[in-house]
């Protein structure tokens, strides 16, 4: 798989991320400043990590969704490319127009870093092909700013359409509507995640429950 | 001391401005003015004194206010430095003591790591989430400015007693400011410790520490070399925050402390993530001659260590420095303690390659000087000169003071004391007690797994674990302190405190390495205060070196008093160890099928034991002794075994004894335990130091060996069930330990 990671000012995860796709593909993705106005050619995943993009100034990811790599990621997607945006990627994504709705602050106003399970709504997307549905697999979560939130009618079109690919199971901390952890495009090529599978790809550190979105992934490119 | 001499200004040939001979030369204040701001300053009669005569005439502004930082005790160690020197600094794996920025040891495989730990005490009581903030960014910058990726922060928190009213507020803010400074960052917090007590109501210690990783060829320091290399100030902005903030952290506080809040300096962990890889990524190029970061006392102490520390001099043009606010005078600029701020000196002809990436990560980049031959620091600003000291006595002639100790009396060895509520209701009552209930409330507050690489992290193991990426290798860490020994026994408590950082490695499985030292104590002008310290010191060299354990960094905080009264002498330690291979790391948790041995001896030690505390209500008699050669014995056994892979699980017996580490233990995992060994309330809750819980497949197997080894070992009983059973005690089930050692602290802090 040709993958590439972005790198805005304030990004802090595209070290894990890098390690998480070389893991699942013995490949180590591109990294791509902000500054950049294309993305190089053949690329079969970009990736938008997590971390504090601009300091979480103004709004999560808000920045950064103006950046001028931006704009060649949104061609990217309309012309069917697979983008993955985790945490601060996920917010990016949603500021972008990529993706639906707003990730608020965490319902309980503190920042949130633990470990959360997720469960698997649709194992039939590029991200999710190795998953059963409905297993549950533990993830890392780290973030202030993860309750996502939705309009009722485009939360009744996420559902009715089956868009909610990760839903928290148990207690859902940050307080999302329908205690929806990651969501994907109409296509199902662009795909949004609070928790960081990145940081679950290693049985020696943070175990390997993340692995099957990378090897999905890579398995789905590569066909 | 020599007279000050009453010379005239600009009658003096000897301060004409050498490099530029058309310069005004500096206009000294008022003298009968200079003394009394030079006292406000906190600057005492003598030392003023000295100054004078340092200069030969009255100082300006600026150089009273450098002076008086440079002099205060936060920057010139004046008090300690006497003492400090008594601790050992050296092994074949130190590869930089203290002096620099950080230290460093060999880790293997041309790697080394790089560590301190530093005081932010004083501004976190004013301002919990900025002060704790800004200690977790100065840290990092002291790291990262040795030419290290951080790789990893801890803490050591003080808080005061739980139920006044302030506790909440600055345990909340304290705990706010290092979450939202690490977690932005991108350094994963792994590791602290906590502790209550009133004598910390008016003043909370915050003590941060970060751990770094680099190559051993690669380290960069700060003695700047090259007459006329150019002097560059990078990162954000000078502002009038924080000026005189060292100064302010070398007095007591008074009922007005929060009028100092304005000596607070404010946090931006964005600009510290960018500074961090600008800096990291010139690191890369051969471009830096010296670097130091803009730490307390700002661009004064960075310019006078850089330049002091290569036996050079430095001009420096103030109109060059990127300033927040306008009309900043000269004096402003140096005494501001703006941060996230980094001085270098570079290689002549390198200033492009430097820029261009700082420009890059959108941070401020200015040539504001150049190095000299004159040994002085001249600092000018629009043309005028106002300030030129030079800088050999500046350093040579700071103050050192041998101050009066006073030994603490030894309290006498607590006789027997009765059991008033029996061993059930005891332990359900301490795993509930602040000092010992779970911290989870605030570690699930800091991002300890970003980096990808956090093996073992807070309440899996007595140290955290953060492999070395793309290496087996990895590195064990902890903080550790038991300030209530201290104060019953200053060199006892120095000696255990350094004593239980290793131990707390060694339960890992890693070969502890060295010390970085947080030395917070009261006013160092009374004698038994200064004994403390003295006792600290003398108790922790002697552990240092039983343990081959040398100290590579510190910091001292005196002055930790508010209305006259003391904290508890707290000299926390930061420990650092090296496993070969992160897979040998083993944590607390209890598994199920396994026979529990303790390692180590058991009398059975109440005095200034938390059951005395919390269930007898009494703090008093004879801390637990340290004996470092059976402490030495029983931890190489131990981490013997653990590297032969024989041990499942490994946790220390120390705060709250036996029971309590093996009910927390139990906690971990859910696993209960089935105990034979019969034993009194003193027998489970003594805080007999140098033990170790194992849990192991062959408890005979382990036995043996720890006879063969002599070192004493006993077994315990086994893991088995969802229960805690004991013989002459009620059975506890491990849910009920739980939810009551989870309930304490959520339940303090609901409202806030």
């Amino acid at each position: 798989m040709n993958a590439a990671i972005i790198t805005f000012p304030g990004t802090n995860r595209e070290r894990d991320m890098a390690l998480a796709l070389r893991a699942a593909t013995g490949r180590k993705p591109t990294m791509l400043w902000h500054r950049e106005t294309a993305l190089p050619p053949g690329l079969d995943l970009v990736v938008l990590p997590g971390g504090f993009s601009y300091g979480d100034y103004l709004r999560c990811g808000a920045m950064a969704a103006q950046s001028p790599i931006m704009a060649a990621v949104r061609d990217f997607a309309a012309r069917g490319g697979h983008v993955l945006g985790v945490c601060n990627g996920f917010q990016m994504l949603t500021e972008a127009g990529l993706l639906p709705g707003a990730l608020l602050r965490n319902a309980s106003l503190r920042f949130l870093a633990m470990d959360c399970v997720m469960r698997v709504e649709r194992a039939d997307t590029p991200y999710t092909a190795h998953f059963q549905r409905g297993a549950t697999f533990r993830a890392t979560m780290a973030h202030g700013d993860g309750n996502y939130f939705c309009d009722a009618e485009t939360l009744a079109t996420l559902e009715g359409e089956g868009r909610v690919v990760f839903r928290y199971e148990g207690e859902n901390r940050n307080g999302s509507i329908n205690a929806i952890a990651g969501i994907c495009s109409e296509n199902g090529r662009v795909l949004g995640l609070m928790p960081h599978p990145e940081n679950c790809v290693d049985p020696l550190v943070g175990g390997t429950e993340g692995l099957p979105i990378f090897t999905s992934i890579a398995e789905h490119v590569a066909a | 001391m020599p007279r000050p001499s009453p010379a005239k200004p600009g009658l003096d040939k000897r301060h004409a401005p050498p490099d530029k001979p058309g310069m005004s030369h500096v206009t000294p204040l008022d003298p009968a003015r200079a003394r009394q701001l030079g006292a406000e300053f906190g600057l005492k009669p003598d030392e003023y004194e000295r100054a004078l005569a340092i200069l030969g005439r009255t100082p300006s502004l600026t150089e009273l206010g450098i002076f008086s930082v440079m002099w205060s005790e936060h920057c010139s160690y004046k008090s300690s430095r006497v003492w400090l020197k008594q601790l050992p600094t050296k092994a074949p794996w130190v590869l930089v003591g203290p002096g620099e920025n950080a230290g460093v040891i060999a880790i293997g495989q041309g790697l080394a790591a790089v560590f301190k730990m530093e005081s932010h005490n004083h501004p976190s009581f004013i301002e919990p989430y900025n002060g704790a903030a800004t200690g977790v960014g100065g840290i990092l910058r002291d790291v990262f400015t040795m030419g290290a990726r951080p790789i990893a922060n801890l803490n050591a928190l003080r808080f005061g007693d739980p139920a006044h009213p302030r506790t909440k507020r600055i345990l909340d803010g304290v705990v706010r400011g290092i979450g939202g400074y690490g977690n932005c960052v991108g350094v994963p917090t792994v590791g602290g410790e906590v502790n209550f007590h009133p004598a910390y109501n008016g003043n909370p210690l915050v003590n941060a520490m970060t751990v770094g990783i680099l190559k051993a060829d690669r380290i960069f320091t700060a003695a700047a070399t090259g007459v006329g290399n150019p002097v560059v100030y990078v990162g954000s902005k000078t502002g009038r925050d924080g000026i005189h903030g060292a100064t302010m952290s070398s007095a007591e506080f008074n009922a007005d402390a929060e009028e100092k809040r304005p000596t607070v300096q404010i946090g931006d962990p964005f600009a510290e993530k960018l500074l961090i890889e600008a800096c990291l990524e010139l690191m890369e190029t051969d471009a830096i001659v010296a670097i130091q970061d803009m730490g307390a006392a700002g661009l004064t102490s960075s310019s006078v260590e850089m330049a002091g520390k290569g036996g050079m001099g430095i001009v420096l043009d103030m109109e060059k420095v990127p300033q927040r606010e306008t009309g900043m005078t000269a004096y402003e600029m140096m005494l501001s303690e703006s941060q996230e701020r980094m001085l270098m000196v570079l290689k002549p002809g390198r200033e492009k390659v430097a820029e261009d990436i700082f420009h890059k990560w959108e941070l401020d980049f200015a040539v504001i000087g150049h190095l000299t031959d004159t040994g002085r620091i001249e600092i000018r600003h629009h043309g005028v000169l106002e300030a030129d000291i030079p800088l050999a006595p500046l350093e040579s002639e700071a103050p050192l003071y041998h101050r009066p100790t006073e030994e603490t009396p030894k309290q006498p060895v607590l006789g027997p004391v009765a059991d008033p509520v029996g061993i059930t209701a005891a332990l359900e009552k301490l795993v509930a007690s602040p000092d010992l209930c779970s911290r989870r409330w605030i570690w699930d507050q800091y991002d300890a797994q970003v980096g990808g690489q956090t093996s073992k992290r807070p309440g899996q193991a007595d140290a955290a674990v953060v492999r070395v990426e793309d290496h087996k290798l990895a590195l064990a860490m902890t903080t550790d302190c038991t300030p209530r020994y201290v104060l019953a026994d200053p060199e006892e408590g120095g000696k255990q405190a350094v004593a239980e950082a290793w131990r707390n490695l060694t339960a890992v499985g890693a070969l502890p390495r060295a010390i970085t030292d947080n030395m917070n104590f009261g006013n160092p002008e009374k004698p038994r205060i200064m004994g403390q310290f003295a006792g600290a010191v003398r108790g922790m060299a002697a552990a240092c070196t039983a343990l081959d354990f040398p100290v590579i960094s510190g910091n001292v905080s005196l002055y930790n008093e508010t209305e006259g009264r003391a904290i508890l002498p707290t000299p926390a330690i930061g420990g650092v160890g090296v496993l070969e291979d992160v897979a040998q790391a083993v944590g607390l948790a209890l598994p199920a099928g396994c026979e529990i041995v303790v390692v180590g001896e058991t009398q059975g030690w109440l005095g200034q034991s938390l059951w005395l505390r919390e269930i007898a209500g009494r703090e008093e008699g004879a801390p637990p002794p340290v004996d470092l050669a059976a402490e030495r014995r029983n931890g190489d056994f131990v981490r013997g075994e653990i590297l032969a892979g024989r041990v499942r699980a490994c946790h220390d017996a120390a705060d709250g004894g036996l029971l309590v580490a093996l009910a927390e233990m139990c906690m971990a995992s859910g696993v209960g335990a089935d105990i034979t060994r019969r034993g009194d309330h003193a027998f489970w809750f003594g805080e007999d130091q140098g033990r170790y819980l194992l849990a192991v497949e062959d408890g005979a197997a382990l036995l043996e060996a720890a006879r063969a080894a002599g070192v004493p070992a006993e077994r315990l009983g086994q893991s088995s069930g969802r229960t805690l059973v004991m013989p002459g005690a009620d059975a506890i089930d491990i849910s009920r330990l739980a939810a009551a050692h989870e309930a304490t602290l959520p339940a303090l802090m609901q409202g806030v």
